[in-house]
């Protein structure tokens, strides 16, 4: 298996989950309150997409990782100094709004255009991957839109898996209705891989990666092209999803009881 | 920025509980994106791993546990073990790593002090070799210690250091050992083999320490004096790990009390050794190598405790808000609901308290911090230029330096002298002489260490009580969001291990009246001065108004007696050194936390995550130095106060002569001259001895005018300071928190 792919990763960065997010009216329209001063983490679902490059990166020498990224300059550096110790790469940033609050067609030119930017890119080597939808705006456009941008019409949405045949084939599953997954076959990349959760947890912080990373993360955080998005897109209303909390402490319960817990609320509702 | 004193309401409040954009401004690392990761790293082992072993009652036991020993594994992938190693060591931060250190300690003590203490206490055994083992000692330790790579089939070392011994031995007073060292073998021409004989008392990392360093004193005439030496875990002899400690605190690392008879080779003991006469001479003393060890951990000790009290922030304000939400009875949209008891001005006042207290003892903790990594690369310039100078160590080296110490103070005099009148040149030669810079940081360094230590564990301790108040019954309890309970009851450790109080105290007494320090902080009064002339509001002007206080105080009691006559200021009256020594800790807190605010005043407009909230920042920040150097001020009055007076006899109405009194038989001849008189006269003794209600005549304050008027200022000074307070506490109500902790509890 000599084959090496360049595996190009759009993420974006959302407020930490943890923070407590309230939808508020801005000047350029809706935006979450405080958001510049939350901490920031990568997008989730780009997260999956960004572990799952790095490991196949580590499966076929020679292979590379870049991260492309849309968002507020200042708080994507915040960022890196966690995800930059967990995979080798290389940033390619845009100094741009990050929010929930944005046209995704807008989003989707600027991440394109970065991509066509990267020099040496070999589109017979080239794997787009993302995330199948966002934390701060579940609309699952982006990735689809970038891809076209690019030309690349194989497309997989909500994917779990990918394995590379002796063939060099892309063998993929994809989440379809009622927990099933659907396998596809691709020839070859081009492709884009739009991720579910996949199967690997975050990778452990590794100082030494952060500290060979940060050589090319710096720079490219320096000269990141500032990004205006058109504002194409107008919100009637926002809201937080309804949510309803009730914590119960509870020690010393088997997972087995936890889950039979849930699953019979599930079923009740 | 608007920040005045004038103002009772702010129009801009604190909106988010202050960021890394801010910490790394205020602590200045915002251009080291190194430490930034590593900060990163080491919160993901403490809001991880040490979190979840917290909430599962890791902590209820003292023994060394399997998920206990999990957490070294945690520290070796996260790159906390090899933090404190060069590069070429396998380490991978470049330079001094003093703030580095402090840095891990503080994410990891945000959560459990006890891990931190088990991460550092690796350093603090490989602290003698770094600081005066030779080059092969610290090439060959400090590659253990780094952690073995994928793939790499080798033990990870870790170390333990060992200098306290049982009672009666070692504990405050490291010179009483018991721990000796012989010469077991000398054959001619070979490297003699020596027998260590030590016992150690609450040793940490004891329980899987593959290497020790301990002290030991000579207990053989071939050999001169004390020493450290490493021991190995496969010395032949005894290396029996003891008993665990059964200790109440920092459950999290391992403590234990060894005992070790081995025997090793000569080359074991710490900087080397010469030999005369058939004398084994170390190179070192055990004194003199805990000194330079000493002297940086336990600033990373300091900030552990100022970790807690910040950490305490937030789950006191969640517990403060959600208090009353979920009762029928109390409305959403109610002040009682969505304030809880906030509502109640004392609860808040409190918070503040708190808030400000860990903020102005992480200030002066990183403070410190940085202080030694600019302190690093001088002391080795120092040695170089002494050594070229041909000035050997020990009484050499400290004559030598008592003369650069004149040549200090008066750099800094000419500093200050108009540019006009000043010698240039003399002025250009004393700024570029590398003495001189050591000689004015080391004296700043030698304050700040103990300061540190002291302030930040002592008087955090007592803080953290009250931080554990504010939660009620639940801050007693395992479930305390935060482990509030476990922090305070931690920071008893942190004022005690790597010398209690006392020490810190007895170190200050000396080096808070070195000339070269008192050259310095002179200049910071009228700093400070200058800080409230541009930005009234943080309360530098009354901290100046305390720091002269403290200042003629000092340079009182050096010169006074007490009322039998006897020396006030001396290494044996505690009385009033020590109490002197706390009043100089809460002053440079104080300025510390003043100087971290100008600096995200005039660094964080350049960040935009920290220039969107700034106004509002800057506002509560300033409040909160303002609540701090007031009750600075406060403290620094009353120490002083007490100081000064409490050494002289109090008159008394049967003194020979009435000394301080009228008779009444002068009082009237007196009238006769003095009008009015007796009726102004009030300590009066009639004929027949009766005389007012009191303990006697009032004690005057002659000679004391001075320190009366400077009392009475700071007392005026203090206007604004409860405004301030009230203006902090309502922005607390307002600030945004998380959902939840990010921590499990
Ligand atoms: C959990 C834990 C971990 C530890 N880890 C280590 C370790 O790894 N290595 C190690 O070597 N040691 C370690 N220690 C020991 C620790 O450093 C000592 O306990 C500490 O230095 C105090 O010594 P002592 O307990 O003998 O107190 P003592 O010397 O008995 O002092 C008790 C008190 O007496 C007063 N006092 C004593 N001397 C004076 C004086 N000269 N002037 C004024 N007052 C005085 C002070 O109030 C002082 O606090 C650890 C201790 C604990 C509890």
């Amino acid at each position: 298996m000599a084959n090496s792919y360049q595996v190009v990763v759009c993420g974006g960065i959302v407020p930490d989950p943890l923070q407590t997010l309230e939808p508020v009216a801005g000047p350029a329209g809706p935006a979450l309150k405080n958001e510049m001063m939350l901490p920031a983490v990568l997008d989730p679902w780009a997260g999956h997409a960004l572990y799952e490059a790095a490991a196949l990166a580590r499966k076929f020498p020679g292979s590379k990782v870049y991260l492309v990224s849309l968002a507020p300059k200042a708080k994507l550096q915040q960022v890196m100094m966690t995800i930059a110790q967990r995979v080798p790469l290389e940033l390619v940033a845009l100094d741009g709004p990050g929010g929930g609050f944005t046209d995704s067609a807008e989003t989707a030119a600027a991440l394109a255009g970065a991509i066509q930017g990267i020099a040496g890119l070999d589109r017979s080597k080239l794997l787009l991957f993302g995330g199948w939808e966002s934390a701060s705006r579940g609309a699952g456009s982006t990735m689809q839109m970038v891809a076209e941008r690019l030309g690349i019409v194989d497309q997989f949405q909500g994917v779990d898996e990918l394995q590379i045949g002796e063939d060099g084939s892309l063998r993929i599953l994809e989440r379809v209705e009622g927990g099933q997954h659907q396998v596809s076959v691709c020839d070859a990349p081009p492709a884009l891989l739009g991720w579910a959760t996949g199967n690997l947890g975050e990778p452990a912080n590794n100082a030494q990666v952060g500290m060979q990373n940060m050589r090319t993360i710096m720079p490219s955080l320096q000269k990141a092209k500032p990004t205006q998005l058109k504002s194409g897109i107008a919100f009637a209303s926002v809201a937080l999803p309804k949510l309803q909390r009730e914590t119960r402490i509870v020690k010393d319960a088997s997972v087995d009881e936890i889950a039979k817990e849930i699953a019979d609320w599930a079923a009740a509702e | 920025m608007a920040t005045t004193t004038s103002l009772k309401r702010p129009s801009e409040f604190i909106s988010t509980l202050p960021g890394d954009d801010v910490r790394h401004i205020m602590w200045r690392f915002a251009d080291r994106m190194d430490l930034q990761m590593v900060l990163q790293s080491a919160r993901a082992v403490a809001r991880g791993a040490v979190a979840r072993l917290v909430a599962n009652g890791g902590r209820n036991t003292h023994d060394w546990t399997a998920q206990k020993n999990e957490l070294l594994a945690e520290f070796d992938a996260s790159g906390i073990t090899s933090l404190f190693m060069t590069p070429e060591q396998g380490g991978y931060i470049e330079g001094p790593k003093n703030l580095a250190l402090a840095l891990v300690a503080y994410e990891l003590a945000w959560v459990d002090a006890g891990a931190a203490t088990g991460s550092l206490a690796g350093f603090l055994a490989l602290g003698p070799i770094h600081e005066r083992g030779t080059d092969e000692q610290r090439s060959y330790y400090m590659s253990r210690c780094i952690p073995a790579q994928p793939g790499e089939d080798r033990v990870t070392w870790r170390g333990a250091f060992c200098l306290t011994e049982p009672i009666p031995y070692v504990g405050v007073e490291t010179g009483l050992l018991n721990g000796k060292v012989r010469v077991a073998e000398w054959e001619d021409g070979k490297e003699p083999i020596i027998e260590v004989d030590k016992r150690g008392r609450f040793i940490t990392n004891m329980g899987f320490a593959n290497f020790v360093t301990a002290a030991v004193d000579s207990g053989d005439p071939r050999i001169k004096g004390s020493c450290m030496v490493i021991l190995e875990e496969t010395d032949p002899g005894i290396y029996d790990r003891g008993t665990p400690t059964r200790k109440l605190v920092h459950q999290l690392s391992s403590t234990c009390d060894p005992i070790f008879k081995l025997q090793v080779p000569a080359s074991r003991i710490i900087g080397g050794y010469t030999v005369k006469d058939g004398v084994i001479i170390p190179t070192y003393s055990h004194g003199e190598i805990i000194e330079a060890v000493f002297r940086r951990t336990r600033v990373t000790v300091g900030i552990m405790t100022s970790a807690k009290l910040l950490s305490a922030i937030e789950p006191l304000i969640r517990y403060q808000r959600d208090r009353f939400r979920g009762s029928g009875a109390v409305q959403p949209g109610s002040p009682r609901y969505e304030l809880g008891l906030q509502q109640k001005q004392d609860a808040i006042h409190r918070l503040v308290g708190v808030w400000a207290t860990g903020e102005a003892s992480a200030s002066l903790g990183f403070t410190a911090a940085r202080m030694f990594d600019d302190l690093d690369p001088l002391e080795k310039e120092k040695d170089r230029v002494l050594a070229a100078r041909g000035v050997g160590g020990g009484t050499a080296a400290f004559k030598a330096l008592r003369k650069v110490q004149k040549d200090a103070v008066e750099y800094l005099k000419l500093s200050r002298e108009r540019e006009s009148r000043r010698d240039a040149a003399r002025l250009a030669a004393l700024e570029a002489d590398p003495l001189v810079k050591f000689s004015l940081l080391d004296a700043l360094a030698n304050v700040f260490c103990p300061a540190c230590k002291l302030w930040n564990t002592g008087h955090g301790a007592n803080t953290m009580r009250e931080a554990v108040s504010l939660m009620g019954g639940y801050g007693i309890t395992e479930d305390c969001p935060g482990f509030l309970g476990h922090k305070w009851m931690d920071a008893q450790l942190e004022a005690t291990y790597e010398g209690p109080e006392a020490v810190q105290r007895r170190q200050l007494s000396v080096t808070m009246v070195n000339e070269v320090f008192l050259a310095q902080y002179r200049i910071w009064i009228s700093e400070l001065r200058d800080i409230a002339a541009r930005k009234p509001g943080t309360g530098a002007c009354a901290l100046a108004t305390a720091m002269q206080m403290w200042l003629w105080t000092a340079e009182h009691l050096q010169v006074s007696k007490d009322a039998d006559g006897d020396v006030l200021y001396h290494s044996n009256r505690q009385g009033v050194t020590f109490p002197l020594a706390d009043a100089l800790c809460w002053l440079l807190a104080a300025r510390s936390f003043i100087l971290d605010v100008l600096e995200l005043e005039a660094k964080g407009p350049e960040n935009p995550v920290v220039a969107e909230g700034l106004p509002g920042t800057m506002q509560f920040f300033t409040d909160l130095c303002h609540v701090q150097t007031a009750r600075a001020a406060g403290e620094v009055g009353r120490i002083c106060a007490e100081l000064v007076f409490g050494y002289n006899r109090h008159p008394a109405w049967d003194d020979p002569d009435y000394k301080g009194c009228y008779r009444t038989d002068e009082l009237i001849s007196l009238e006769s001259l003095i009008p009015g008189l007796a009726s102004v006269a009030v300590d009066v003794v009639d004929a027949d001895g009766s005389h007012p209600t009191k303990a006697g005549p009032c004690a005057g304050a002659a000679g004391l005018d001075q320190f009366t008027k400077l009392r009475t200022k700071l007392d005026s000074c203090m206007t604004g300071s409860a405004l301030a307070k009230e203006r902090a506490a309502e922005a607390v109500t307002k600030i945004m928190i998380p959902a939840a902790l990010d921590y499990p509890a």
